[in-house]
């Protein structure tokens, strides 16, 4: 029985990956899990959303169509802002990850909801999918002029043999990492810390005799206040991860800046 | 795996049995990879080749329109300001033509009455000479008759006085009566 409520009130046992259909390939497990199936439900939520908000196609929008234009523009403007008009030719990708890691976040809020990006191995996917975009468009569109990345004008060559050129290698071998564990962390924690105050509260109100159930309110506010920082943070990762793609393909499209 | 299995051992609170931390549980990952790319790709493919185009769509016929609208606001307010302009020129030649045909009524009407003004002058000019030379001629007239009743009284005076004679009674009397 302890062992069971301990169980129950563990706050990483969120993150356990149950599978819904076993599929196996050669000796790869890819069984459709709950994982995959958060994926597939922010996929499909996104595309009927965009879909039906547009089926009108009118003049003066109405509210999901606003949205959905609002959603477009910010996108646009946040990748025409940091990486030229030349970067909108990559307004589709990064659109794409904006959206995904948005409604991936937000849907990871609602409780008994599992969140597809409190998985490392999830946002290093997506950040090494950035990584190996900003290297394929960077040798394709400048060859070997890409290379300029970790040459920039203007510094005098011992400080740059010693110093600025490693340094900049280091920080563009380091970038999907950070760019991964930003987002990883952010997702992991809040619903570490969600969790425990929740289940804290729950814990409180039912195992603390007559008065003392009122304690039970402290970690509830707790609760309260902590869901808007929360979905403050479901957008603002999404936000940050969506703009460093656009100064990595910035990067990409003009190495010697 | 050692140090993922203890991470989890604390979140478990050391009851269960020793379990991997599941972020980090590689035996998931094919599975998160396939199901990931999966997905993203058929999410990036409908984007980039339905969803976006379509808003993107929407967004530049209403710009269209916008620019449009407000180019021809512009051509209209320019055709206003030219109408205006022309009403304005209009109105100003009216005003001038105007203007000339007072002016030229007051000259005309001027002229004439400065004509009539002359000629009445000249005429009472001419009646006040003719009334002039009547008058001299009716003095001059009276005037010779003047010397005639004078030469006729002095002459009547100096017979009477040198012809009869005057008591000193009568010059009492004459005197008293002047007194």
């Amino acid at each position: 029985m302890a062992a069971e409520a301990g169980k129950q009130f563990d706050p990483v046992r969120q993150f356990d990956i149950h599978k819904m259909v076993d599929i196996q390939v050669g000796k790869y497990d890819i069984s459709f899990t709950n994982s995959s199936f958060m994926m597939v439900v922010a996929v499909a939520a996104i595309c009927l959303f965009l879909f039906l908000s547009t089926t009108k196609k009118s003049l003066i929008p109405g509210r999901f169509q606003s949205l959905a234009e609002i959603s477009y523009e910010f996108v646009a403007n946040m990748v025409r802002s940091t990486a030229g008009r030349d970067g909108l030719q990559f307004f589709p990708f990064v659109y794409a990850i904006f959206m995904f890691i948005l409604f991936a976040n937000i849907f990871g809020l609602i409780p008994f909801f599992f969140t597809t990006t409190s998985h490392i191995i999830v946002t290093f996917a997506l950040a090494m999918m950035v990584m190996v975009t900003v290297l394929i468009v960077g040798f394709w569109k400048n060859g070997f002029g890409f290379l300029k990345l970790f040459n920039p004008s203007g510094v005098p060559l011992i400080l740059k043999v010693l110093l600025v050129t490693p340094l900049e290698i280091i920080s563009f071998i380091s970038r999907p990492l950070s760019h991964s564990i930003r987002l990883w962390a952010n997702m992991l924690a809040g619903h570490i810390m969600l969790k425990l105050f929740a289940s804290f509260g729950i814990a409180m109100a039912v195992g603390l005799s007559g008065i003392f159930k009122i304690g039970a309110i402290a970690p509830a506010i707790m609760t309260i206040a902590l869901t808007p920082l929360e979905i403050l943070v479901a957008f603002l990762q999404a936000y940050v991860f969506a703009i460093l793609t656009s100064v990595y393909l910035n990067d990409a499209l003009n190495p010697g800046h | 795996m050692n140090s993922l299995s203890i991470i989890m051992a604390a979140g478990d609170g050391g009851a269960g049995k020793v379990k991997v931390f599941s972020p980090l549980d590689f035996s998931t990952f094919p599975s998160q990879l396939f199901w990931l790319f999966l997905s993203f790709g058929i999410l990036l493919f409908l984007l980039s080749k339905v969803l976006l185009p379509r808003l993107g769509g929407i967004l530049e016929e209403r710009s269209n329109r916008i620019a449009d609208d407000l180019d021809s606001a512009a051509r209209m307010q320019r055709e206003a300001e030219q109408a205006g302009k022309a009403y304005e020129q209009s109105l100003s030649d009216a005003r001038a033509k105007a203007h000339n045909v007072a002016e030229t009524t007051r000259a005309s009407v001027n002229a004439e009455l400065e004509a009539e003004l002359l000629m009445a002058d000249e005429q009472t000019a001419k009646q006040t000479a003719q009334a002039e030379a009547k008058i001299q001629a009716t003095r001059e007239a009276a005037m010779a008759n003047v010397d005639e009743i004078a030469a006729e009284t002095a002459q009547a005076l100096t017979q009477h006085l040198f012809t009869k004679k005057v008591t000193i009674t009568a010059v009492r009397k004459a005197i008293k009566a002047l007194g």
